[in-house]
């Protein structure tokens, strides 16, 4: 049992939680994540590690709750456990000096692109942090980002923070040197927007890693449930990844298979709104 | 008691039982356990059968050695308590071996019986005692907390079990094991047993490995693994769940903290055919198609729980044990045609000779010499057939089987909207990538020699890892011989300064 040591509302059905995991803090790289079940009878859930505390034994997580299983466990108090907490899991980011580093974050993928931005100003990198969300009230981390990142980009769809549009516009400002030009970029959030930001990037030939979330259960490489094509070749994103080369990542076959088992997430949902 | 002094020629008379089973249209479309069990006078019956022979060849077909003919002739006997106590002196999980070893492979396949007529029901038997065991156990504890007096046949039992679960004076040594798989399993049994320490660290968040996430409820029952592993909790053994070694923690780390290690990490990632069409939705590897309905219950339907792909027809790749599962498993689930697509014949397939015989009397469908060619999909990327090529058997390969040859114009389209690739596993990196010494061999499998000793001294490997795809019994066979090798080097080692 994994206990809660603090949980926040950071937007809408954002929560941060604290949670007492003294091996995976301890062994913890950035752009890891971890498994969780909530209860005996609760799926696995991959989440990224959005930070870690060695010493008090405890991992940060960001959680969107928009299934059943991720409300549950947002919804765990202060004092509260979580049945299983197994990681750290998948490669860490694979950290070195590149210069200028757009980070580019979508919705929730704010919440990955945290610590990878993070450990990459930590070797020395100049971060640019580009984050985009639907509109202000889903805008996260800004403040955390500004602490390390050289600028802070804001985006929104319906332009009530920031400017309006996608993060694509300011991240070719940045590539058609308007802006600091990037010599690498890193991408996570929605399948479409990572697709984007790898085609905004791949004339210009910028190395361009992103970071992926397909379903997977066991997240040690056993089920295979979790494969991607990249470059035409089958990799596990549990062992391989999560972080791929964005510019040879079969992003429609990803895509797909993210849709796998809406039709079962949409009877959860329906579910949900039934019960009082 | 009874006395089992029958005469060979009335042990002859009598012919080999059979098991009872639910009813093959019945169990199809459930998940309640296929075999009954014995009844205790059939039990009985079948172990007269054993003419107690001098020089008990089954044992040797057993590899774990199990004192077949002692435990038979207490069987025989009636006294199934004496029968329990001699099975677990030698078979950590013998509620387990009894359902799943290929017992016609092994200690049956040995059986003189076997020559002139069928050899003994081993493993029948086997699962009758551990059963009556497990049974009689249960109750002489609740009789005990309920402050009753236990009758003389529970207490019987009791200090059969004792006897088994007695704690040794502790060594002061630490083991680790790596795995609650069947080889972690015995492992951890045995040296708990020699009064060692011993902790599991397991990568899932539920203990059993293979018998917990691969093999299904129908042949293997979860509250049998349940309490087959109780019965170490109760020995000492410590398993903590959630450990992935190699990522929470590495095999260095672990040689800092203990004695001696014991690594049975399992079966790796699971093999795809490589033809195209495999990431198509509705393509699973068996390990994720039996993971999700064993390990994480998709079966069960609710909110919250694991999901997983019901097909009207599913087509299954494969010809072994894994692949028999997942097709039974499909058949389960509501499939209308449940499809085995193996490319050789049914004499070259690797499955349990039981499994086969039960996967056609619940109707699953043999298409035998076929193999793949392509997974077709329909535009949103959802598998509406697979491509097949007939096959005819040439010169034998290196495996010593005749080699399929694919047969010019024979391709054909099977529609199915759930395809399950059981084809096999590859080495799993994830502990050897974070120990450098660990020698691997060139499949990246670890190198060790018979007695489980890896390149690294005082760590000892078994079971899948070191054998690639093997069975639940040469896993325990191996996590024997290592926990008694183990016990050795500590031994040899003395106490750490």
């Amino acid at each position: 049992m994994f206990e809660i040591i603090a949980n926040e509302t950071l937007a809408p059905m954002l929560h941060r939680m604290v949670v007492k995991a003294p091996r995976v803090a301890k062994a913890r790289q950035a752009g890891q994540f971890v498994i969780i079940r909530k209860d005996d009878e609760s799926e696995r859930v991959p989440l990224t590690i959005a930070d870690a505390d060695a010493a008090n034994g405890t991992i940060t997580l960001i959680i969107q709750s928009i299934g059943l299983s991720t409300q549950r466990i947002v919804a765990t108090p202060v004092g509260g456990h979580l049945r299983d907490v197994a990681g750290p899991l998948g490669l860490p980011t694979h950290l070195k000096k590149w210069g200028n580093v757009a980070c580019v974050g979508g919705g929730v993928g704010t919440a990955v692109l945290y610590p990878l931005a993070k450990a990459l100003a930590e070797v020395g990198n100049d971060v640019y942090a580009i984050i985009g969300a639907r509109s202000k009230d889903y805008v996260i981390l800004e403040n955390e980002l500004a602490r390390f990142a050289k600028a802070v980009y804001v985006l929104t769809e319906d332009g009530s923070a920031g400017q309006k549009g996608l993060v694509t516009l300011a991240l070719k400002d940045m590539i058609e040197g308007r802006l600091p030009k990037p010599d690498a970029v890193f991408a996570v959030g929605p399948v479409p927007m990572m697709a984007a930001v790898a085609e905004a990037t791949r004339p210009a030939g910028i190395p361009t890693t992103v970071s992926l979330n397909p379903i997977m259960i066991d997240g040690t490489g056993m089920c295979g449930g979790c494969r991607v094509s990249v470059g035409g070749q089958t990799k596990f994103a549990c062992v391989d990844g999560p972080e791929f080369d964005g510019h040879a990542v079969d992003f429609k076959s990803l895509s797909n298979r993210l849709k796998m088992y809406r039709r079962h997430e949409e009877e959860c949902r329906v579910g949900l709104k039934e019960k009082p | 008691m009874a006395s089992n002094s029958l005469t060979p020629k009335e042990r002859l008379a009598i012919g080999r039982v059979h098991m009872p089973e639910q009813e093959a249209m019945e169990r199809a479309r459930n998940f309640t356990e296929v075999n009954l069990g014995l009844e205790e006078a059939v039990a009985i019956r079948e172990a007269q059968r054993c003419l107690q022979c001098k020089n008990p060849v089954c044992i040797q077909g057993c590899p774990v050695n199990v004192r077949i003919p002692e435990f038979l002739n207490k069987v025989a006997e009636g006294d199934f308590a004496s029968a329990a106590a001699i099975l677990k002196q030698t078979n950590a999980l013998p509620a387990v071996c009894g359902r799943v070893c290929p017992q016609e492979v092994q200690c049956e396949s040995k059986c003189v019986r076997g020559v002139k007529s069928e050899p003994v029901a081993v493993g029948y038997l086997e699962r009758f005692v551990a059963d009556w065991a497990m049974q009689h156990e249960a109750d002489a504890t609740k009789s005990t907390a309920e402050g009753g007096c236990a009758t003389k046949t529970m207490g019987a039992v009791a200090a059969a079990s004792s006897s088994h679960a007695s704690k040794p004076a502790p060594t002061g040594f630490h083991v680790l094991v790596v795995g609650a798989g069947p080889g972690g399993l015995t492992a951890a049994g045995e040296l708990a047993r020699m009064g060692h320490d011993v902790t599991i660290f397991e990568a899932l968040h539920a203990p059993g490995g293979v018998l917990r996430y691969g093999i299904p409820e129908f042949r293997l029952p979860k509250r049998i693994v349940d309490a087959e592993i109780r019965q170490l909790e109760q020995l000492g053994v410590k398993i903590e769940c959630n450990v992935i070694v190699g990522k929470t923690i590495t095999l260095p780390e672990i040689l800092r903290e203990f004695d001696a290690c014991f690594i049975a990490n399992g079966a790796g990632l699971p093999v795809f055919m490589n033809v195209p069409g495999e990431n198509l939705n509705g393509v699973y590897s068996a390990n994720e198609f039996l993971t999700r309905v064993n390990l994480m219950g998709a079966y069960i339907s609710g909110p919250g729980r694991t999901p997983i792909i019901r097909g009207k027809n599913v087509v299954v790749i494969g010809g072994g044990n894994v692949a028999m599962d997942s097709v039974r498993t499909a058949r389960r689930l509501g499939a209308e045609h449940a499809m085995i697509f193996y490319r050789r014949t049914e004499d070259e397939m690797p499955a349990r000779v039981e499994e086969i015989k039960h996967a056609k009397e619940e109707g699953v469908e043999f298409h035998l010499l076929e193999a793949p060619l392509e997974v077709l999909g329909s535009d949103d990327g959802w598998v509406k057939g697979i491509s097949m090529q007939k096959m005819a058997l040439g010169e034998p390969d290196a495996s010593g089987r005749r080699r399929p040859v694919p047969i010019e114009g024979s391709e054909h389209v099977v529609e199915c909207d759930v395809v399950v690739v059981a084809v096999g596993t590859r080495a799993n990196p994830l502990l050897t990538a974070t120990a450098p010494e660990l020698k691997v061999n060139k499949w990246g499998y670890i190198e060790a020699d018979a007695t489980g000793q890896t390149s690294i001294p005082g760590v000892y490997a078994g079971g899948d890892i070191v054998r690639g795809s093997a069975t639940v019994i040469l896993a325990m066979g191996d996590g024997k011989v290592a926990a008694a090798n183990i016990d050795k080097y500590l031994k040899t080692k003395g106490r750490r300064a």
